[in-house]
């Protein structure tokens, strides 16, 4: 499958990953080998199968409804590029 | 007196237990071993006071006539995937360069109750994505091995635990923890003539272990032998209740249990695992590993898995998917990294920030995992994926009706040069061909040594196993380990 560089941006875009001009031409035919290659998976008859969700069987567990956690507000924002007042912050965003 | 680095982790923890040293002296030992091996680039972070400090814990309790922890007196180097609390953990991104967690993985806090103490994080392949530990941001890790070629060329160690695996062949650390996703526990293990295993998933807490793809991820220890194997898996795993997939089962005691007769096992030889280009020596280690399970006592019976050819292809939509799920958590707000250039708004600092922060095969695998969930490909890629390993996991569970355990080499060649597959993605992925369908059946796997090849690189051969059935597959590596006779080691030039 060939993949265009409209394509890498739009993906790109999707991943929130900035991309120059060049890397989206370097990585159109990088990324268009790698799904050529993942392709060959449409070739298995998948037709009666069910999608894995667990490989080992293994059931949810539920807990009670209760607070396990918490009061640790700073220790929480102690790895915050940027923090104030108790808060993350970030450029603003409604103008 | 022996060079105390010389000593596994079994060696470690009797002779301490016996009083032929003090904790202190062993880690004084390792501390120093660490500190005289930067060429090897193993160690993103050293953390020697806190192997002075678990060594000085452990002297204590033995002075106090207390009983001694299950790895008293043993530190040991742990992988940069764990989170450490108080220590830089960056999984060997830039986007985490500086995240000093504050909480303790699962993991490594049954490790340190256990007795151990860290020598240091330990490099690898940037968000454990790699066979060779190229990708990571603090640079590559070198194998301690050389051909004995006279050309002393820079060796990959495997990946993506390759920090692990060349500290412990270097004998810089009796034993390091490893993470396995595709094989980043067996293959580097491998590569350096150590031994490794991947217990089934679920065995080990993935609390506190930064994440890559949450299906298939799972801890595992690396260490010099089969035993000291069994001795730090059995102190890693148990049930957490803050992991939902984690088995809620009782830790098995491995080690009480390790028995090298194979009479009355049945070993099978999987024929779809003969793939094109094998190198002939890989061949002949295989072969002779058939006949030391044999020898053993084994029966050896032929099987078929049908569709191992699609292991990796479904390995690549699947991994790449949950990596570009659990990756949106770096955004520059929370924590690591934040680029905010000038003017920019959110989304741009999102943007900004995560192309400074990771390195390209993470960004690769990011858009090749975007790219499958997109809409529209979710069902073609992801669900038809999905559907692909529900058929290899079924291949094996057709294969545990003729035989106990499977016996395969671990890796399609020895350690390649650094740089030398670093350009083509695809054959960098094909090096995981012999470990990826266990992961995707969420199987116990172990890599142990077989022999040397013509260049004088470690082999080695793998043992995949029943799920739950770590035993079966620690006891027919031993078996393989005690005939093997494999007692190479690199010699230090760093």
């Amino acid at each position: 499958m060939s993949v265009d560089t409209a394509t890498v941006r739009r993906i790109a875009g999707l991943a929130r990953i900035a991309i120059s001009d060049e890397e989206a031409a370097r990585l159109a035919p990088e990324l268009g080998n790698i799904l050529d290659w993942i392709e060959q998976l449409s070739e298995v008859d998948t037709a009666d199968v069910e999608p894995v969700t667990a490989v080992i069987a293994n059931a949810l567990r539920l807990r009670d409804d209760v607070v396990t956690d918490g009061g640790i507000r700073d220790r929480v924002l102690a790895n915050a590029p940027q923090a104030e007042h108790g808060f993350f912050t970030v450029p603003k965003v409604i103008e | 007196m022996t060079d105390l680095t010389d000593l596994g982790i079994r060696g470690l923890r009797d002779g301490f237990h016996a009083g032929d040293f003090s904790a202190r002296e062993v880690a004084d030992a390792f501390n120093a071993a660490v500190a005289a091996a930067k060429p090897l680039n193993a160690f993103i972070v050293e953390t020697p006071e806190h192997a002075l400090a678990a060594a000085d814990a452990a002297d204590a309790a033995r002075a106090a006539g207390e009983p001694a922890k299950p790895l008293a007196g043993v530190p040991i180097g742990m992988k940069d995937l764990f989170c450490t609390k108080g220590v830089q953990s960056t999984a060997a991104s830039h986007i985490l360069e500086g995240f000093t967690p504050e909480y303790e993985s699962t993991v490594s806090q049954r490790l340190f109750d256990a007795g151990a103490g860290m020598l240091g994080k330990l490099n690898m392949d940037q968000f454990a994505m790699g066979s060779s530990n190229e990708t990571s941001y603090f640079g590559n890790v070198v194998s301690p091995w050389r051909r004995k070629d006279g050309g002393n060329a820079a060796l990959a160690p495997g990946g993506s635990s390759g920090g692990s695996s060349a500290a412990v062949a270097a004998r810089i650390a009796p034993g390091a923890t490893g993470t396995d996703t595709g094989g980043s526990i067996r293959q580097p293990a491998a590569f350096t003539g150590i031994s490794g295993i991947k217990p089934t998933y679920g065995r080990c807490s993935r609390w506190g272990t930064i994440a890559f793809a949450s299906s298939l991820d799972q801890a595992g220890p690396m260490a010099r032998d089969v035993r000291d194997c069994a001795i730090m898996l059995e102190a890693m795993s148990g049930f957490d209740a803050k992991d939902a997939t984690s088995l809620d089962l009782p830790v098995p005691q491995w080690e009480a249990g390790l028995n090298a007769s194979l009479a009355g096992k049945r070993v099978g030889i999987p024929r779809e695992y003969r793939v094109d280009n094998m190198p002939a020596e890989i061949d002949a280690l295989w072969q002779q590993g058939v006949a030391w399970v044999k020898d053993a006592g084994a029966e050896v019976v032929e099987v078929s898995l049908p569709h191992t050819r699609y292991a990796l292809p479904a390995y690549y939509i699947i991994a790449p998917a949950e990596a570009s799920s659990n990756l949106a958590r770096y955004d520059g707000v929370r924590y690591g990294l934040r680029d905010l250039p000038d003017g920019a708004n959110l989304q741009q600092m999102y943007a900004q920030t995560r192309a400074e922060g990771f390195g390209d095969e993470v960004k690769r695998r990011i858009l090749i995992g975007t790219y499958v969930l997109s809409a529209g490909f979710y069902d073609a890629y992801y669900t038809q994926a999905q559907k692909v390993r529900a058929l290899i996991a079924r291949d094996f569970d057709r294969a545990w009706e003729q035989c106990d355990v499977l016996l395969t080499p671990t890796a399609p060649s020895a350690a390649f040069a650094l740089g030398e597959k670093s350009a083509d993605p695809i054959a960098m992925y094909l090096n995981d061909v012999f470990t990826v369908p266990s992961s995707l059946a969420g199987l116990p796997a172990m890599s142990v040594p077989g022999g040397l090849d013509a260049a004088g690189l470690p082999l080695g051969l793998q043992i995949i196993g029943r799920a739950l059935d770590e035993q079966g597959v620690l006891n027919a590596a031993l078996a393989i380990e005690e005939r093997a006779g494999f007692v190479a080691r690199p010699a230090r030039w760093w």
